[in-house]
């Protein structure tokens, strides 16, 4: 279960990613953070931040009608 | 390590081509770019305070118009500036205006959104601008 989930269901491309970038400067290092996105590019363009920014992807779940990206803050 | 950098010129001041302008300057900003925006013309007109209620669509879209602004309602999509506001406050996004545009229509800096960081010359535009990989002109 993560530290903080992040409903971002019925947000538009790129609300959820906003949305995580921005729980993920407030939470602490070693955190999760769960987003769940019924957009359909979060699942592509989530992970290649998280790569970029030097986090954790710690899953893609897709569950029906929406997804959610686990993420751990590294740094 | 340089940094990099999204410029972009918005010379349009229709909806539908102002949207992509927020949407650019997020995905930009979450991939650690820094973005340059400059405004001219009609783009720097639907900059100008109130004015981003009230803006028609391309005309070679026309026919979908209606149809694009009822969805975007129902939907509840953020308005370009509501995502270009979301962007400066996760990166280092930039918005400037055509001194040239802004003589020419009479504008001070206070009759603008308050996205708007200031006015500059298309030479200083273009000088920030050489220094990045990627510029569009919208």
């Amino acid at each position: 279960m993560a530290d903080k989930v992040i409903d971002a269901r019925g947000s538009f491309c790129p609300g959820p990613m906003m949305e995580l970038i921005r729980a993920v400067k407030e939470a602490k290092v070693g955190e999760t953070i769960a987003v769940l996105s019924t957009d359909s590019g979060s699942k592509r363009d989530i992970p290649l931040w998280v790569q970029k920014a030097g986090h954790e992807l710690v899953g893609v779940i897709e569950h029906k009608g929406y997804d959610e990206i686990v993420v751990r803050k590294l740094r | 390590m340089v940094q990099e950098r999204l410029s972009m010129v918005v010379f349009s001041g229709t909806l539908d081509k102002l949207m992509p302008v927020g949407i650019l300057a997020s995905g930009a900003v979450a991939m650690g770019l820094e973005v340059n925006i400059f405004l001219t013309f009609w783009g720097l007109l639907a900059f100008r305070k109130g004015a981003a209620q009230s803006l028609p669509i391309s005309k070679e879209y026309e026919a979908m118009a209606e149809q694009m602004k009822q969805i975007m309602a129902e939907k509840k999509v953020p308005s370009f500036l509501d995502n270009l506001r979301t962007a400066k406050e996760l990166g280092n996004v930039k918005v400037y205006a055509c001194g040239m545009t802004m003589d020419l229509f009479g504008l001070k800096l206070e009759d603008l959104e308050d996205v708007v960081d200031g006015v500059v010359g298309v030479g200083e535009f273009i000088t920030t601008a050489k220094e990045g990989k990627m510029t569009l002109f919208i």
